[in-house]
């Protein structure tokens, strides 16, 4: 297993052999060692590859990931898994903000807790945080789930899209266009689904409440300025 | 645009490495503003003394015979130079009029801060070398913020860095950038504040102690900072014996904290608190927007 | 016997002239402020007010056809492993799929590659109609993100990072539900028919020192092989142009308030931001500071129409133009042929702006397919490239006068100024004297 330590080797190494896996590569399990908060770690992944990073990383880790299974050991700065397009990525610790930003595919699970805009704009990606997410997470989300076993901050969901937002904990408040919805059983399927792939144990899909778009916002009228 | 550090001890075994953790942490950040960096330590405090930090473009000149000058001028100080920076020692009670003795004596000083116990370095260049300029790592104390600079608007100058100090024992840092600073300034100008540069984050910090010498303290300063200051900010604050971080209602720019036993930490990013004590079983939070924090030697139990 | 006081003949105000009072009985009847494409129409301060001093026996000017005048401009050698070299120092701006038809994308591409030189994606990502037929293409990176994906960003030969531009510095945007069709709502992952809202922010990143983190992220995806340009709009070029260096960039593009948008609102495009004669001076005084012109290189965007803009740009300091509203009407918006259509839409063609709406009769910013099939891409990118060779003749015909053998050499030494407004934003002296209003920093 090739092991990348941070401390001593440059990130384009590690990024560049990521990149460099021809078809049939036996090595495809790296481990990341010491990131101490490293911006891009295993950033453009488009193999199927995994990726153990052991401690904390910064900025934008795993962004783009189309394909490969990423765990971080520790905690995740800004933008973790932005945009990425298929794979998994798993946070052991906390996310910070942007968490998922605009991702279109692929799961992010965190262990922890998320802050502030968790899956902004996301556009096709599941999100599963373990914890609780800050506030306006889900801003103009697309599509996708959002899944949150805590809580979540003030204005959930706001110009939400199609995205599909479960929260268990308390919303502390629903954004512009945001609403609680009913859950039907094809929303309970889904999120039980979600919930095993993520390592969820102990949570019945029923505590969950739904939240969507009101879709008021969708096209433009003057009687909701104040939404804008 | 930059990147703040800060770290407030709990644990009075830590003091003796205040500047040296510091250094680090502001070190790490660099990338985040390469223009200029300071730092603010808060030392132990000599009953009836007080500290003044002068900076001055031409030390050679304006540091040799300070002290006798200072003298004459009829106030006991010592005089220690680091550097481009000097700090005085002077009577707690001369405190009041310093800058005007300053200001006969060497017209050319600048001064960085004042306090009982604040001494306050800055220089254009990067971190390490400014840390390396005046022997930060040596530093004792219970508590300090640093800053490395990317100037947005304003320039790229010794005053210009952070932090700014416009009270005594009061400095702030600030990443971000404020959308309202100019009809402030005008404000506070009106109301007596005095301004060494066109920073927006200079205007954040006289807004606060223009709040504080109303009778405010740090934390009610900082929950009103909330409704009059707009655009993007977190700010770490210190006063004697506090320190505070506020973020604005938007919460864009990146802020991290981290807390033990023996400390409270801030960062722009979790790389600047990796080599603290202790960091793997601290909590570590993400501060909530518009919510000031706030922590006080005095009033620790 | 009565006589007649003299009358005081009927005096409409200026203030509340014809326009404003019918814009003032639009907003009451709809309920809704005016959105619409294009840039700025008032008239601002432009190249049109500054003049070239050819040369005479002081300077010796280049024969015209014979002696060589280059045009050639790479873009991109600061940090990227792979610049871009172009022909010409005249590119396509960022124009998206949705806002205009595949064909008219197509055309921009086949023109362009044809003169030698870039056209650029926009919101809503790339098409394969226009990756095929452009032989250099820029990948914008904008807040929506829309179809963004790792693949395109490799497949592109250099991004765009997206600040702003200069209709709207600080908007984001909308595109109206008329205009989401199948293709560019799945593209976008929009349901169809619903107003397409743009942030005006990135959603995972704010100001200078998070932007360089970004730009280090995109170099890692993409091996560092990809010149990342920053495109913001002219509003505080002196400390954008500043900050965008410092974040890392390889090029800034700078758009001044005449460059086009897809539609937003009128207000934005009529009074936010700086005419582009007013930006180039302090963007290219950034970069002297920083010790970065030349290095960095400078992308001018913003109501540039002919060779002689360009050359004024030029000699002002930039390495390169971009072109957008030109571009589109070089290959056939608001043509007259079309007069009998603008006029059942309440337009006359040459003022036509509603591209958001989607039915030009040109088929150019519609996704109509009976409209967008009017624009025929291989006659349109030929009457784009023709054009584009037109106006770098032009740059070249100004720049051999003045006696340079590459117009990059041009200076502003060699230009001077018509009108008080124009010496000042150009810093350049008024025609028959050696002085300009407004010497001093920043």
């Amino acid at each position: 297993m090739p092991t990348f330590d941070l401390s001593i080797q440059p990130l384009r190494e590690l990024n560049q052999a990521l990149r460099n896996l021809g078809a049939g590569a036996n090595d495809d399990v790296f481990e990341v060692v010491n990131p101490r908060g490293s911006h891009a770690v295993a950033v453009g992944i488009d193999a199927p590859v995994t990726v153990e990073v052991k401690g904390s990383v910064g900025y934008y880790c795993a962004g783009m990931n189309d394909g490969g299974a990423v765990t971080v050991h520790g905690s995740a700065g800004p933008g973790v898994a932005e945009n990425m397009m298929s794979g998994t990525v798993v946070i052991e610790g906390d996310a910070s903000q942007y968490a998922g930003a605009t991702g279109r595919g692929g799961l992010l699970i965190i262990k922890g807790n998320a802050a502030s805009r968790c899956g902004i704009s996301m556009k096709g990606i599941d999100i599963v945080v373990h914890g609780n997410i800050g506030h306006m997470s889900a801003f103009m989300a697309q599509s996708g789930h959002l899944v949150v076993c805590g809580d979540a901050g003030d204005a959930l969901g706001d110009s939400l899209y199609e995205a599909k937002l479960f929260v268990r904990g308390n919303v502390k408040s629903l954004g512009a266009d945001c609403i609680e919805k009913e859950m039907r059983s094809e929303h309970l399927e889904a999120l039980a689904e979600l919930l095993e792939k993520a390592g969820v144990t102990g949570v019945k899909p029923e505590e969950f409440k739904r939240y969507g778009s009101a879709r008021k916002l969708y096209n433009f009228n003057i009687d909701n300025a104040d939404a804008y | 645009m930059c990147g703040i550090v800060g770290l407030f001890l709990k644990d009075p075994g830590l003091e003796p490495q205040l500047g040296a953790l510091l250094s680090d942490m502001l070190i790490t950040m660099t990338d985040r503003g390469p223009d200029s960096a300071g730092i603010a330590i808060y030392g132990t405090v000599e009953p009836g003394r007080a500290k003044v930090t002068v900076q001055s473009a031409d030390p050679a000149v304006d540091f040799a015979g300070l002290e006798k000058g200072l003298v004459t001028a009829g106030v006991s100080a010592k005089v220690q130079v680091k550097s481009t920076h000097a700090v005085i020692d002077i009577p707690a009670e001369r405190l009041a009029d310093i800058r005007g003795v300053l200001a006969s004596v060497r017209p050319a000083v600048r001064v960085m801060g004042a306090g009982e116990s604040v001494e306050i370095y800055k220089e254009t260049g990067l971190p390490k070398d400014v840390v390396a300029r005046f022997d930060v790592r040596s530093m004792g104390g219970t508590h300090g913020i640093g800053h490395t600079r990317m100037a947005t608007e304003s320039a790229v100058t010794t005053l210009g860095a952070h932090p700014f100090s416009t009270g005594a024992d009061q400095c702030l840092v600030h990443n971000g950038s404020l959308s309202n600073h100019n009809n402030l300034r005008r404000e506070l100008t009106r109301v007596g504040m005095t301004f060494e540069t066109q920073n927006d984050s200079e205007v954040a910090a006289a807004y606060l102690t223009a709040e504080m010498a109303g009778g405010k303290d740090l934390g009610e300063a900082l929950t009103s900072a909330l409704d009059d200051l707009d655009g993007f900010f977190t700010f770490v604050v210190g006063t004697r014996s506090g320190f505070g971080v506020v973020r604005d209602p938007i919460a864009c720019k990146p802020a991290v904290m981290a807390e033990t036993d023996q400390y409270v930490a801030f960062g722009s990013e979790y790389r600047a608190l990796v080599n603290l004590p202790g960091i793997e079983n601290a909590r570590v939070w993400e501060p909530e927007p518009a919510t000031v924090y706030f922590w006080d030697h005095s009033q620790a139990a | 016997m009565s006589y007649h006081n003299p009358h005081t003949p009927p005096r409409k105000s200026a203030t509340f002239d014809d326009y404003t009072l019918a814009e003032i009985r639009r907003a009451a009847a709809t309920g809704i402020y005016d959105i619409r494409g294009g840039g700025t129409k008032r008239k601002v301060p432009h190249f049109d007010d500054l003049l070239f001093l050819g040369a005479s026996i002081s300077r010796y000017p280049l024969e015209g056809y014979r002696e060589r005048c280059d045009t050639s401009v790479v873009l991109g050698t600061r940090f990227a492993r792979k610049p871009i070299e172009l022909k010409i120092p005249i590119t396509i701006a960022g124009m998206s799929f949705g806002a205009l038809s595949g064909n008219a994308k197509e055309a921009l591409g086949r023109g362009a590659t044809a003169a030698g030189t870039s056209t650029t994606t926009g919101d809503g990502g790339m098409t394969d109609e226009e990756r095929g037929h452009s032989q250099t293409l820029v990948y914008q990176y904008l807040p929506s993100r829309y179809g963004m994906n790792p693949k395109d960003l490799r497949r592109a030969d250099a991004i765009e990072v997206v600040v702003g531009q200069g209709a709207k510095p600080g908007g984001g945007g909308m595109l109206l539900g008329q205009k989401i069709s199948d293709r560019v709502a799945n593209m976008r992952n929009l349901p169809k028919g619903i107003d397409q809202r743009s942030a005006c922010r990135h959603p995972d990143w704010t100001g200078p020192d998070d932007l360089e983190i970004k730009i280090l992220e995109l170099r890692e995806i993409t091996d560092w092989e990809k010149p990342i340009y920053v495109k913001v709009g002219g509003a505080r070029p002196y400390y954008d142009t500043a900050l965008a260096v410092k974040a890392g960039a390889d090029v800034v593009v700078l758009d001044g308030m005449q460059g086009g948008t897809a539609a937003t609102q009128d207000v934005f495009i009529e009074h936010v931001g700086m005419p582009t004669l007013a930006c180039i001076r302090p963007a290219v005084q950034a970069l002297q500071d920083l010790g970065m012109h030349r290095k960095v290189q400078l992308i001018v965007s913003g109501g540039i129409r002919s060779g002689a803009d360009v050359a004024k740009a030029l000699a002002l300091g930039a390495d390169a133009v971009a072109i957008g509203t030109a571009a589109l009407v070089a290959i056939g918006d608001n043509d007259p042929k079309w007069e009998e259509e603008y006029q059942k839409l309440g337009t006359t063609a040459g003022a036509y702006d509603d591209w958001h709406e989607g039915k030009d009769p040109a088929g150019i910013t519609t996704q109509d397919p009976d409209l967008m099939h009017r624009l025929d891409p291989v006659v349109a990118g030929r009457r784009l490239a023709n054009y584009l060779k037109v106006m770098t003749l032009e740059a070249q015909t100004i720049a051999r006068a003045c006696g340079k053998n590459h117009v990059h050499n041009l200076e502003p030494e060699d230009l001077v100024a018509l009108t008080m407004e124009a010496a000042a934003m150009a810093q350049v002296p008024l025609a028959g004297t050696n002085w300009y209003p407004g010497k001093g920093g920043f």
